[in-house]
C-alpha cells in the first residue's frame, strides 16, 4: 500500500528541523573534506611531482566511469592521533570494474607514507570482512610503509592486528574471491605479503617495490649496498622474481591491466532475489530533512521515513495493529525486495516477539532486511520483567543474530542499550551499518548514565549520613554527560569504524540500495537459529 | 502502365524510381552486382537479381545480362536510372529488340545528341543559340589555333565525346593553346578513346544554367530551369530552381529554345538541356547558349520536382507506357524555391578525394527529402560513387530554402566515413551564394576558406569526454540507475583521455549528481547536464548528439567532430626491446658469429647461432643498431643469460 505523509513540508517546524539537520551535515562534510584530503598540500605536491596519481585518482580510474563508489570509513581515525591519520591513511570503498562489484583498498601515501595506524589496520580489516561477506574480489593498491612503528604495539601481535590482512588474503583466495595487488609504491616488510600472497599482482616501473627489508635494514642487517630498485622494483619482480606478474609503465597502465585482470575474472552475480523496475518514492527524500526531527527526544513518525527511501513509497506493513513500536513490513528499494524493521518508540514485549516473527519471515523468503534504528531500549519497570520481556527481548536478538539474509542497519536516530542489539547493531554483524549525522550511540542516553552513576553515589553519601546538595549532583554529573555526548556522536563512532560511515539521510535510498546490491554478490544461505525461549 | 519494370541501376536513383514505381502500383526488378547484394535498392525492390562482379564493366554496364534479368523476371520496362547504360543507343536498341521498352529517349535522339559537335549544328538549325565556336572535324592543332584566335580568347578545348570535366582545358591566351591542346587530347583519347576536341569561347562569369525538358516523341514541354553554378572542377555541388535573378523574359527564351531543342530530335521522356549564360550582367534574352543535352534522369532532378509538384519518374514510366504528356506548359508554374545539396563520402581537405568506408551511423532530419541509396551499416566502396545522399529543401523564399537546407545539413549525421557535409554547410553560409550571386567560379575562388573543416570548441570536447566515459544516453536515467557516479561525501573526479585529430586530450569528469557532469579540459571547465534525453552545456540547451562507434566516437553539433580512443593497455613492452645486450637465452654452444665490432645491424638480422637442446637457435638483432662490442666467440659453451653481443647505446 502506498503510504500517505501527514507531515508537514514547510513552515516554521519543518525549517528549524532543516536547519539543524544542515548543521549536523556541515560537521561531517567539513569532516569528510579534511579526510579527503590525505596527507596535506605539501605531502600531495611532492607525491604528485613523483609521477604517481594521488590515492583518490587511482581509486577513480580503476573504476568504471560513472560507477558509483560506496566508499567505507570515510571519517576514520577522525580526531584520533592528533589527526595525524586523516581517512586512516587508506581509502576503502565498493565500486564497479568492467561493471563488476570490487572492494578496493587503496593506501595514502600522503599520511604518514601510507604506514599503517591501529586504524589503519581494523579499516582495511573491516573492508575485507565486508569483501568476504558479500564476495567481492578484492583490489589492494598498495603504497605503503608497513607498520607505524610508533604504534607497533595496537598494530602487529593481536589477532586482529597486521598479520590478518595476509590470513585474510589467503581464506578468500581459498573461497574462490580473487585477490589482485598493484604496486604503486613501497610495500616493505609485511607489507610485501599483500603482493606475494595476492592471486594476480601487478608492479608499476620505477615506482612500486617489494621487498622484506629496505636497503637501510640490509646495509645494516648484511653490509651489503644496493638500490631499491635493483632489491625489489618493478622489473626484477616480473623478470627475475616472479613476485608481480605485469608490469606497467605508470600509474594509469597499471589501473588499466588491473581492469583488464578483473575482466578476466569469470564472474557471475548469483540468483538471489527477485528484482523489480526501480521506481522513485512518491514523495521526495530531500524532505527528510525538515520531516525528521532533529532532537532524538522529540517522536515521530518512522513511516515519514520509509516513504521516503522505498520504490513508490509502497510499503506492505506486516502485524500493523500489534506490537505498534515496532513498524515492519515489506518493500522495494531502487527494485530490490527488503524487509524493514524500524523503531517507532521503545520496545515492548510484543514488538519484540512481532520482530522475531518479522525476521523468521524474511529469512524463510530469503528477503534481505533492512534496520532503521532509532532505540532508546527496551520497556523498564516491575511489570514488563515480570511478563518476561528479557525473554521476548531475547527471541528478537536471536533472530536477528543467526538470521542468513544480508543485513543492512541504518541508525536514523538513537542507539541505546540493548535496543541497539535487537535492532542489528555493529555487534550482531550487519553488512553494513550507516548513521545518520543526528544520530547518537551509547548504552545508554548522557542524563540517564549520570543520573544512575549519582544514585549510587547519593546513596553511598546518605548511608553515611552525609548529605548531598542539588548543585553538588548537578556538578557531579556534569563530565559524564559531556564524556556520553561527546563519545555517542557518529563522527565519534565512525572514526572508531562503529559503523561504515556517516550518511546524508537525503542519501539514504542510494546507500541502502548500493549496500544491499553489494551484499547480493553473495547468495543467500539458508538460515538455521538458535533456541527461541518460547 | 506496366506491371512491372527492371532498374539498370543501383544506389540512390534505384531507390528513387522504385518508390515512385511502388506509388504507382508497378513491380519493381532491381539488379546488383556481388558487392550490393544486400544494398538498399535491392531491399526496397520487389525481386532483385544478381548480375556480376563489383566493378561496373562486369555487372551494370552488362546490357545483356540486364536485358536477360527483365525477360527472366517478366519485367515489362527498364529504367535506366543515369550514368552506367543511360545514354548508350545500343544498349536501347538491344532492349527494343528484346520486346521490352526503354523508359527514355530513342537511340536516334541520344545519338543526336551524343557527339557535342554534331548536336551543336544540330542545334544552330533549329535556332538555338550556340556557343560561338569550331566543332569541326579538321583536328590540325595549327587550324584549331586558328580557330581559336577567331572565336577570340579566353576560349575552351573539349573533348568532342567528352563529359565530366574531363579533357577539357581553359586557355587564357595565345601563348598556351599549343600545350593545353596536347594535354586535353591525351586524356581525352584516354578516357574516351577519340582524342577529337572542339573549341569554345569561354565565358568570365558563367553560369550553368539548365532547362528540364519533357517531350513525348512529338511534343515537348520544359519544367523551368535549375541553376546548377555551384560546381568544383566542373562537378555539381548544390543545385537550386529557379535560377537566381531569372526573368519572365529570360526564362521563356531559354524555355522555348530548350523545348525547340527536344522536339527537333523527336525528344521523348525526361531530358536536360544545358546553357551556359553570361552572368557578368543579369540575365539576358541574347546572353545564354546551347551546351548539350543530357539525355536522361538528371542527378538534380528532385528541385524540379520540389518547385513544379510534378514526380518526373512518374512521368517517365507514364510516357514509356505510351502516355502522352501528362501536362501542357500552360499546367505548369513555379511554386517556392528548392536547394538540393549533394553529400559525399569525400575527404575535403585532401583535395575532395574520394572516401570510402563503412557507415557506422546514418541520419537525416526529418524535414528535408533526402534521395539516399545507403543505411547505417552500409559500405561507401570504391567501386562506384560516393555519393551517400542528396538532401533536397523546398521553401516558399530561396532565403527560406536556403536556410532550411543549411539547417538540414548541420542536422545530418553520418560517422565512419569523412564527408563534405562541412563544405556544404559553409557554402550555405557563403555571403555570396547567399545573396543569389553564382558563378561557376565561386567555389574555386574561396575554397581556401570553404574548405576549413570546424574544429572542435572545448564545450564539444566535453560531450566526448562524457562520451568516452559511457556517460551518454541512458546512464543516470531511470534505465541505468546503477551508473550514477555516486559518492557518499566528495565526489571522486575521473581522468578520460582521448584523441582529436590526433592530439591528446585529458578530461577529468566530476559526477555532480545523477546526469549532472562537471568536466575540466585543462583550464576550461563545462558543467554537463542531461535531462530527458538532451544535452545541456553550461545551462543551456544544445542539440549535440553523442555517439560511440566503437573505437571512434562522433559528436554531432552542428557537424560531426570525430574523436578516436586511446587503449590505455596498448602501451609497455616496447621499452623492453631494443636492449643494448643480445643474452643467451638458454645455456649452449655458439655455432657461429655473424657479426665484428662496428657492424652496423639492422633489426632482424641475425647475429649469432646457439646450439642448445639439439637445436640451432638464431638470435637476431633487436632493433637497428652498430655493435659495440661482440662478447663471445665461436665454440663457446655459454651459461643461461651470458651477453653475447653488445650494441651500441641507441640515438634518441
Amino acid at each position: 500500500m502506498k503510504l500517505v505523509s501527514k507531515a508537514i513540508t514547510a513552515g516554521e517546524g519543518f525549517e528549524a528541523n532543516r536547519a539543524a539537520h544542515l548543521e549536523a551535515l556541515g560537521v561531517v562534510s567539513e569532516a569528510a573534506k579534511l579526510a579527503a584530503a590525505g596527507g596535506g598540500e605539501k605531502s600531495r605536491a611532492r607525491h604528485v611531482s613523483r609521477g604517481k596519481m594521488l590515492p583518490r585518482e587511482r581509486v577513480a580510474n580503476l573504476l568504471d566511469a560513472g560507477s558509483d563508489f560506496l566508499e567505507v570509513g570515510a571519517t576514520a581515525a577522525h580526531g584520533m592521533y592528533d589527526g595525524a591519520a586523516p581517512c586512516a591513511g587508506v581509502i576503502a570503498g565498493i565500486g564497479q570494474v568492467m561493471g563488476q562489484d570490487v572492494m578496493v583498498v587503496c593506501n595514502d601515501a600522503t599520511v604518514k607514507g601510507g604506514t599503517y595506524y591501529p586504524m589503519t589496520v581494523k579499516k582495511h580489516l573491516r573492508a575485507q570482512e565486508i569483501a568476504a561477506e558479500c564476495r567481492l574480489p578484492c583490489v589492494y593498491l598498495v603504497d605503503s610503509g608497513g607498520a607505524n612503528l610508533p604504534n607497533q604495539d595496537e598494530v602487529f601481535p593481536d589477532r586482529d592486528h597486521f598479520g590478518r590482512i595476509f590470513y585474510n588474503q589467503a581464506n578468500m583466495s581459498a573461497a574462490g574471491i580473487p585477490q589482485i595487488a598493484v604496486v604503486m609504491g613501497s610495500c616493505t616488510a609485511g607489507g610485501a605479503y599483500v603482493p606475494a600472497m595476492a592471486d594476480v599482482s601487478i608492479i608499476v616501473k620505477e615506482q612500486g617495490t617489494i621487498f622484506l627489508a629496505g636497503p637501510p635494514l640490509v646495509k645494516a642487517a648484511t653490509g651489503e649496498i644496493v638500490s631499491a630498485e635493483d632489491l625489489g622494483g618493478g622489473d626484477v619482480h616480473t623478470r627475475l622474481s616472479g613476485v608481480a606478474d605485469y608490469l606497467a609503465e605508470d600509474d594509469a597502465h597499471a589501473l588499466a591491466l588491473t581492469r583488464q585482470a578483473i575482466g578476466n575474472l569469470n564472474i557471475t552475480k548469483p540468483a538471489t532475489v527477485n528484482w523489480q523496475s526501480p521506481e522513485e518514492p512518491v514523495y521526495d527524500p530531500e524532505e527528510l530533512l525538515g520531516v525528521v526531527p532533529a532532537d532524538l527526544r522529540t517522536p515521530y513518525d518512522i513511516r515519514e521515513v520509509i516513504a521516503r527511501v522505498v520504490d513508490g513509497s509502497r510499503f506492505d506493513e506486516f502485524k500493523a495493529r500489534f506490537g505498534e513500536t515496532l513498524v515492519t513490513g515489506f518493500a522495494h528499494l531502487e527494485g530490490c525486495p527488503v524487509g524493514i524493521i524500524a523503531n517507532n518508540g521503545v520496545l515492548f514485549s510484543e514488538a519484540a516477539q512481532k520482530g522475531a516473527h518479522f525476521v523468521e519471515l524474511c529469512s524463510q523468503r530469503k528477503i534481505p532486511l533492512i534496520f532503521l534504528q532509532n532505540i532508546t531500549g527496551f520497556m523498564v519497570g516491575q511489570k514488563y520483567e515480570n511478563e518476561g520481556i528479557a525473554r521476548h527481548g531475547a527471541k528478537l536478538v536471536t533472530a536477528v543474530a543467526t538470521t542468513s539474509v544480508p543485513k543492512v542497519t541504518m541508525v536514523v536516530g538513537g542507539s541505546f542499550g540493548a535496543g541497539n542489539y535487537g535492532m542489528a547493531g555493529r555487534a550482531y554483524q550487519p553488512r553494513f551499518m550507516w548513521s545518520w549525522p543526528t544520530s547518537r550511540i551509547s548504552v545508554m542516553g548522557g542524563p540517564q548514565a549520570a543520573g544512575v552513576l549519582a544514585t549510587v553515589k547519593r546513596d553511598a553519601i546518605e548511608r553515611g549520613g552525609g548529605s548531598w546538595s542539588a548543585e553538588e549532583e548537578a556538578a557531579f554529573k556534569q563530565p559524564t554527560i559531556e564524556m556520553f555526548e561527546e563519545q555517542s556522536h557518529p563522527l565519534y563512532a565512525s572514526a572508531r569504524l562503529w559503523d561504515d560511515g556517516i550518511v546524508d539521510p537525503r542519501k539514504t535510498r542510494r546507500v541502502l540500495s548500493l549496500s544491499l546490491r553489494a551484499a547480493l554478490n553473495a547468495p543467500i544461505d539458508d538460515t538455521r537459529f538458535g533456541v527461541f525461549r518460547i | 502502365m506496366f506491371a512491372k519494370i527492371l532498374i539498370a541501376n543501383r544506389g540512390e536513383i534505384a531507390c528513387r524510381v522504385i518508390e515512385t514505381a511502388r506509388k504507382m502500383g508497378v513491380g519493381t526488378v532491381a539488379v546488383y552486382s556481388d558487392v550490393d547484394a544486400g544494398a538498399r535498392h535491392v531491399a526496397l525492390a520487389d525481386q532483385a537479381v544478381h548480375i556480376g562482379a563489383a566493378a561496373p564493366a562486369e555487372s551494370y554496364l552488362r546490357g545483356d545480362v540486364i536485358i536477360q534479368a527483365a525477360l527472366d523476371t517478366g519485367a515489362e520496362a527498364i529504367h535506366p536510372g543515369y550514368g552506367f547504360l543511360s545514354e548508350n543507343p545500343e544498349f536501347v536498341e538491344a532492349v527494343e529488340a528484346a520486346g521490352l521498352v526503354f523508359i527514355g529517349p530513342s537511340a536516334k535522339a541520344i545519338r543526336a545528341m551524343g557527339l557535342k559537335d554534331a548536336a551543336k549544328a544540330l542545334m544552330e538549325e533549329a535556332g538555338v543559340p550556340v556557343v560561338p565556336g569550331y566543332h569541326g572535324s579538321n583536328q590540325d592543332s595549327a587550324y584549331l589555333a586558328e580557330q581559336a584566335e577567331q572565336i577570340g580568347y579566353p576560349v575552351l578545348i573539349k573533348a568532342v565525346a567528352g563529359g565530366g570535366g574531363k579533357g577539357m582545358r581553359l586557355v587564357e591566351k595565345e601563348g598556351e593553346f599549343d600545350a593545353a591542346l596536347a594535354s586535353a587530347q591525351g586524356e581525352a583519347k584516354t578516357a574516351f578513346g577519340n582524342a577529337d576536341v572542339l573549341i569554345e569561347k569561354y565565358i568570365t562569369s558563367p553560369r550553368h544554367i539548365e532547362v528540364q525538358v519533357f517531350g513525348d516523341g512529338t511534343d515537348a514541354v520544359h519544367l523551368f530551369e535549375r541553376d546548377c553554378s555551384l560546381q568544383r572542377r566542373h562537378q555539381k555541388v548544390i543545385e537550386e530552381a529557379p535560377a537566381p535573378g531569372m526573368t519572365e523574359d529570360v526564362r521563356a527564351a531559354m524555355g522555348n529554345a530548350a523545348v525547340r531543342a527536344a522536339k527537333a530530335i523527336g525528344y521523348a521522356g525526361a531530358g536536360t538541356i544545358e546553357f551556359i549564360v553570361d552572368g557578368s550582367d543579369g540575365l539576358r534574352t541574347d546572353g545564354f547558349w546551347f551546351m548539350e543535352m543530357n539525355t536522361r534522369l538528371q542527378v538534380e532532378h528532385p528541385v524540379t520536382e520540389a518547385i513544379t509538384g510534378v514526380d518526373l519518374v512518374e512521368w517517365q514510366l507514364r510516357v514509356a507506357s505510351g502516355e502522352g504528356l501528362p501536362a501542357s506548359q500552360s499546367d505548369l508554374a513555379i511554386k517556392g524555391h528548392a536547394f538540393e545539396a549533394r553529400l559525399y563520402a569525400e575527404d575535403v581537405p585532401a583535395g575532395f578525394l574520394p572516401a570510402t568506408g563503412t557507415l557506422s551511423h546514418l541520419e537525416f532530419p526529418q524535414d528535408a527529402r533526402i534521395d539516399t541509396g545507403v543505411r547505417t551499416g552500409d559500405e561507401i566502396s570504391p567501386w562506384y560513387d560516393p555519393m551517400i545522399a542528396k538532401l533536397t529543401t523546398h521553401g516558399p523564399t530561396r532565403a527560406v530554402a536556403l536556410k532550411q537546407l543549411e539547417q538540414a545539413l548541420t542536422r545530418t549525421e553520418v560517422a565512419g566515413s569523412v564527408t563534405n557535409l562541412a563544405f556544404l554547410t559553409s557554402l550555405t553560409r557563403h555571403e555570396g551564394f547567399r545573396a543569389g550571386d553564382v558563378d561557376t567560379g565561386l567555389i574555386g575562388r574561396d575554397l581556401e576558406h570553404l574548405a576549413e573543416e570546424p574544429v572542435a570548441c572545448s564545450r564539444t570536447r566535453a560531450l566526448a569526454a562524457l562520451g568516452f566515459a559511457g556517460l551518454t544516453e541512458a546512464v543516470g536515467e531511470a534505465a541505468d540507475i546503477e551508473s550514477a557516479g555516486f559518492t557518499l561525501w566528495e565526489p571522486v573526479p575521473q581522468t578520460i583521455t582521448f584523441l582529436y585529430n590526433g592530439e591528446e586530450i585529458a578530461a577529468r569528469i566530476t559526477t555532480l549528481a545523477v546526469g549532472e557532469h562537471r568536466v575540466e579540459i585543462g583550464e576550461i571547465a563545462h558543467d554537463v547536464t542531461r535531462r530527458a534525453g538532451i544535452w545541456f552545456v553550461d545551462g543551456a540547451k544544445t542539440r549535440a548528439r553523442v555517439r560511440r562507434f566503437g573505437e571512434s566516437l562522433s559528436v554531432f553539433w552542428g557537424n560531426g567532430y570525430v574523436f578516436e580512443a586511446i587503449d590505455p593497455l596498448a602501451r609497455g613492452g616496447a621499452a623492453e626491446e631494443g636492449g643494448n645486450i643480445v643474452a643467451a637465452p638458454m645455456p649452449g654452444l655458439l655455432k657461429a658469429v655473424f657479426v665484428k665490432p662496428g657492424a652496423k645491424v639492422t633489426e632482424g638480422d641475425r647475429l649469432v647461432i646457439l646450439e642448445a637442446m639439439k637445436m640451432e637457435h638464431s638470435l637476431l638483432a633487436s632493433r637497428d643498431g652498430v655493435v659495440a662490442d661482440v662478447l663471445c666467440g665461436e665454440g663457446d659453451q655459454v651459461v643461461a643469460g651470458a651477453p653475447l653481443i653488445q650494441l651500441e647505446e641507441a640515438e634518441v
